[in-house]
């Protein structure tokens, strides 16, 4: 379990060096908020941000040393309703007040997407920075599945899709709402309608795009007085045409090509969608050391020519203790697609090393990619403190552009594996008899054989014989 | 090993090999054969069963209800179709992206070596249209395919149609563990080949294809379908691929225990399963389908488009809807329930299908021969070659030890006698020749094809035919005194040399063969191996010389057809045998150039100059 680590390292920060009965009480304070997005497929997106904020007394010991940096990564996680439950009892009013009413585990686990975090970090209480609070956010983001709850219709609720309504804010919330992106929610109100209506907006440069948002505060006692439960409802009046989506300006697609059991190529697709601007891009890929890399092979293409990346740290592997790190910086051009490819060759391993399940494959991690897209439209800097706690899933480096970090979908490879069975022991053992066997009648068959009569001289006929042959007469 | 390294027993040995060795060959060849006909009977064949245990009982409720939704669809799609006269890709798009699949399209041409006249088709350019269902909370890391391949004299509407129908109930499910590729192709296997050349990035076949835009992983298993009516009396399952490459037997089981489960009649070959194992009936029609199983194997066509996928070790096979006269009948919802049966099976593979045999011969449907038992068929037949070679080297040496005998010199440190030396120089004429003749075969059909249609009145298939034929039968024609040198003193060891290399060369080619294609192995050894033991060029000539060219490749290809649509209950009449045959050397050359089939390169390049070592044997001078 994955989740254990993190789980642990939070509850010893959660003691603090001095254990939890002696600690006072922290000065905590809460923000959540639930955003819930249409997706240009049809789907609906929710996604629900928890944020806790404490003093303490454990220090931050000084800056980052880089130098220690340490990636890991673990190719495939089952998300199950096992990771939930922890992740669900950090929150202050666990499930039973606020917006984790709706963190209902058989409603989470029928949607197309599921993803579950937990941060923790530091943050300075003043600008000096003399000292820090600690922050946890906790984020689950969840895809709902327009064809499977809807059955084909876009609307929804939120009982429909969590099968719960709000009804009271959590206690011990400072802030507590919901979004709802309504940006195509025009004056003339013809598109979409929300119920109940929104009284206040929220309008926002996402991800390079104009957003707007309807606000539902929970701590706003007549959202929820009136009917003693808040069901936010969307209705289209004019369903969006069956068109395919819209593509983002970036985006990528991982692959191993070739076929059989030896060789096989290593491909990552990088799209570049924008109509005119060209922007770098940050490759980082860590490949299992049983894929044998040829660096020699490593080829970067976008629209017919060689990309020549500006930057490359490339780390070789080492059998059994560490994988092959690749990192690039390539320039992705204008509307183009970029092809990185790198051949390997498929090793094998000592039979001990297998999994249980060697056949299913193995997998091989995403490649991470880092790059600040170019946007349509300027952001003006926020206020991190002051503007909704989604804005910083959506970090905007200046103006211009928007930071974006993408992972690819993980591989699975199979590597040449024995038949771990009663006939590989069969194989084994008639290899060797047949190896044993082989020599022997290989050595029979090549050898002529020829009678030799049996030698029955005598000491003093041999001594002759010697005589003779230094004379150079014919022996007896 | 004592008995070999004893001389006097060695001695012995040898003339116990060189007098018993014509009733030993001959009591070999009779046991493969019988070996071969007792696989049908129960000891060696045994029954299937299901070796995974993620498939391991049929416990899945099937809920496919969409059997009017599915003819719906295949109206609709024909009527496009027939309006396009391709196929309708604008359409497909919307109705898969309306299922809620993702959807993309690839398009490819194929310029073909010759004109394919079967199909008519040279210049070929089409579209593939897949959707893909990405199943909730995976990665796209695995996934299954359903493929229809849509040709222009296989409409498949009707498979289409259920396609798109169980697309839209799949795709209200929760339960997918590997995402569903619902693939389309154009051109039947043509445009299958494409799609998997792009799909894992390689070019074999000289295809020139758009890339993918979307993928799904690695690819678990494949079923293709093939229904052209909306009721089927049966269903026929062809498991046979390129270069006679088969599925796990797993996937079979999978696909029987849902034809039982459904109580759908299931064929294989187009042959019911016998009931009755006990009398001699059962093993009778058993052997009907082993046989017809044999010669489609050792053909190495795909027999359908699932043959392309097993070179990517993708298990895969065809499900053909077959109409007949039968009473009753099966409308698409049973068809459609054993489809989303076995899906939902695959669905739970935890690895690879990769527990039951990938090598067999199935004289039934549920019934299969494993690849221990089989091979000694083939091993028996060999063994007649290793004791012809034998007998041959140990004259061979005699004559040696019998030639300087008289010489009166016994020197055990003597190198090799001269003549010996003279009589390896005089094999390499023939032996170049032969294989030139052999790459003359390969190469020049193709490559003169214009020239020949420029000076003679032949289309270009045509003249490729021809050619193959002319080339062929000028092998038999060319005047092999290329061996003039041979010493005067033993004129019997230059053609002794010759058979000798040709009878190893022969088992080597026939064991490889064997071990990778059984089927194919096993119908060339048994068609050429008695005339290669008995070529000689004493005795009667020209009786060894009719039995030569009766066993040589190209007749049995034609045998082959004979013994196909005799088993198929269509006999042919000799003029359309050979217009079959005529048919059948075109398609040979063309799929080895579209789909990379073997079995052309392995005849013209290894056992036809092999089979004109023989032809020299005989007529040594």
């Amino acid at each position: 379990m994955a989740a254990a680590m993190p789980l642990a390292l939070l509850v010893l920060l959660l003691l603090g060096p001095r254990g939890w009965c002696l600690a006072e009480p922290p000065r905590d304070s809460l923000r959540e908020e639930l955003v819930i997005t249409p997706l240009p497929s049809g789907d609906v997106a929710a996604t629900f941000q928890f944020r806790t904020r404490w003093d303490s007394e454990l220090q931050r010991e000084g800056d980052t040393d880089h130098y220690f940096l340490r990636y890991a990564v673990l190719p495939r996680e089952v998300v199950c309703t096992e990771n939930l439950t922890p992740w669900k009892k950090l929150l202050p009013c666990s499930s039973k007040a606020g917006l984790s009413v709706l963190l209902k585990a058989d409603r989470l686990f029928h949607t197309s997407y599921h993803s579950q975090a937990v941060h923790i970090r530091p943050v300075c209480r003043n600008a000096r920075c003399t000292s820090i609070s600690w922050e946890l956010r906790q984020t689950l983001s969840v895809v709902f599945d327009a064809f499977i709850t809807g059955q084909g219709k876009k609307d929804w609720s939120l009982f429909r899709m969590f099968s719960r309504t709000l009804t009271e804010p959590c206690p011990l919330a400072s802030e507590s709402r919901v979004y709802v992106d309504i940006t195509n929610y025009n004056q003339d109100n013809e598109t979409l309608e929300v119920n109940p209506p929104p009284t206040t907006t929220y309008q926002d440069i996402i991800l390079g795009t104009r957003k707007t948002y309807a606000i539902y505060d929970l701590l706003d006692t007549a959202m929820i007085n009136n009917s003693r439960n808040l069901n936010i409802q969307l209705k289209w009046k004019r369903p969006p045409e069956n068109e395919a989506p819209p593509v983002p300006f970036l985006h990528a697609q991982r692959y191993v090509s070739g076929y059989g059991l030896q060789k096989g190529e290593l491909s990552t697709l990088l799209y570049n969608t924008h109509p005119y601007r060209a922007f770098p891009v940050l490759l980082l890929d860590t490949v299992p050391w049983y894929l044998r890399l040829y660096v020699h092979t490593l080829t970067i293409t976008s629209k017919g020519k060689e990309n020549k990346p500006s930057y490359i740290h490339y780390q070789p592997a080492q059998d059994r203790l560490q994988p092959h790190l690749l990192e690039m910086l390539i320039q992705l051009p204008a509307n183009s697609v970029t092809k990185v490819s790198i051949q390997f060759e498929r090793a094998l391993l000592k039979w001990t090393e297998y999994t249980p399940d060697p056949n299913h494959g193995f997998y091989v991690s995403p490649s991470v990619l880092s790059a600040l897209v170019p946007s349509v439209v300027a952001a003006k800097p926020v206020d991190w403190e002051e503007s909704p706690l989604f804005n910083s899933l959506f970090p905007v480096s200046d103006g211009s552009n928007y930071f974006v970090r993408l992972y690819t979908e993980p591989l699975l490879v199979n590597l040449p594996t024995p038949d771990f069975s009663m006939p590989y022991n069969v194989i084994c053992l008639t290899c060797t008899v047949v190896a044993v066997c082989y020599g022997s009648f290989y050595n029979l068959l090549t050898r002529t054989f020829h009678i030799e009569e049996p030698r029955t001289g005598s000491l003093a006929k041999r001594l002759a014989n010697l005589i003779r042959r230094a004379r150079g007469v014919p022996p007896l | 090993m004592g008995l070999l390294s004893d001389p006097v027993r060695r001695r012995a040995l040898a003339r116990l090999v060189l007098r018993l060795n014509a009733p030993l060959c001959v009591l070999s060849y009779v046991a493969g054969i019988a070996w071969f006909l007792a696989l049908v009977f129960p000891p060696l064949t045994q029954r299937t069963y299901m070796s995974e245990n993620a498939m391991g009982s049929t416990m899945v409720e099937e809920q496919f209800a969409g059997g009017d939704r599915a003819r719906a669809f295949a109206r609709d799609f024909a009527a496009h179709r027939k309006k396009s006269g391709a196929l309708p890709v604008a359409w497909l798009e919307r109705t898969m992206r309306s299922a809620g699949l993702e959807v993309h399209t690839q398009s490819f041409s194929r310029k073909l070596p010759f004109p394919d006249e079967t199909h008519e088709r040279y210049m070929v350019s089409g579209t593939n249209v897949y959707g893909i269902l990405r199943a909730p909370r995976a990665a796209s890391t695995e996934s299954l395919v359903l493929t229809v391949p849509c040709g222009s004299d296989s409409t498949n509407s009707q498979a289409v149609g259920l396609l798109l129908a169980l697309a839209a109930h799949f795709r209200g499910q929760i339960y997918w563990a590997k995402d569903i590729i619902f693939l389309v192709t154009e051109h039947d296997l043509l445009g299958t080949e494409a799609w998997l050349e792009a799909y894992h990035d390689v070019n074999v076949t000289g295809m020139q294809s758009s890339p993918l835009q979307g993928r799904a992983g690695a690819i678990q298993a494949a079923v293709a379908l093939e229904l052209s009516s909306d009721v089927v009396t049966s269903l026929d399952v062809a498991v046979e691929g390129l270069n006679g490459q088969l599925p796990n037997l797993d996937l079979l089981n999978l696909f029987q225990t849902f034809c039982q489960k459904g109580g759908l009649l299931c064929t294989l070959q187009g042959k019911l399963q016998p009931q009755d194992w006990t009398s001699l009936d059962g093993p009778l029609q058993g052997l009907q389908t082993l046989l017809l199983m044999v010669l489609r194997q050792a053909s190495g066509r795909p027999h359908g488009s699932h043959g392309l996928f097993l070179r990517y070790r993708v298990e895969a096979l065809t499900l053909r809807g077959i109409n007949s006269f039968r009473q009753y009948k099966y409308d698409l919802v049973a068809v459609g329930k054993a489809l989303e049966g076995m899906f939902r099976k695959l669905n739970h593979l935890l690895e690879r299908l990769h527990q039951s045999f990938f090598l067999y011969l199935l004289p039934a449907l549920s019934r299969f021969v494993s690849i221990g038992l089989y091979m000694p068929a083939a091993g028996f037949l060999l063994l007649v070659l290793g004791l012809k070679a034998l007998e041959l080297w140990m004259q061979l040496h005699e004559a040696e030890v019998g030639l300087e005998e008289p010489g009166g010199a016994p020197g055990p440190s003597v190198p090799l006698p001269p003549s010996q030396g003279v009589g390896l120089a005089s094999l390499v004429a023939p032996l170049l020749i032969s294989q030139a003749m052999g790459l003359a075969l390969y190469v020049l059909p193709v490559l003169g094809q214009h020239v020949a249609t420029q000076h003679f009145p032949v289309a270009e298939a045509e003249a490729v035919v021809l050619t193959l034929l002319a080339i062929y039968a000028a092998g038999l024609a060319l005047p092999h005194n290329t061996h003039r040198v041979v010493s005067t003193q033993a004129p019997d060891r230059g053609w002794m040399a010759l058979k000798l290399v040709a009878l190893i060369y022969l088992a080597l080619q026939l064991g490889c063969i064997a071990l990778t294609n059984f089927s194919l192995g096993f119908l060339l050894a048994t068609t050429m191996v008695p005339a290669a033991a008995l070529a000689k060029p004493h005795g009667p000539r020209t009786l060894y010389a009719a039995l030569l060219v009766l066993t040589s490749p190209a007749a049995t290809l034609l045998g082959s057809l004979f013994l196909w649509r005799e088993l198929q209950e269509a006999p042919l009449s000799l003029a359309e045998g050979w217009q079959l045959f005529l048919a059948a050397l075109a398609q040979g050359v063309l799929e080895h150039h579209t789909y990379g089939a073997l079995l052309f390169p392995l005849l013209s390049l290894g056992l036809y100059p092999c089979w004109l070592l023989f032809w020299n044997v005989l007529f040594w001078k």
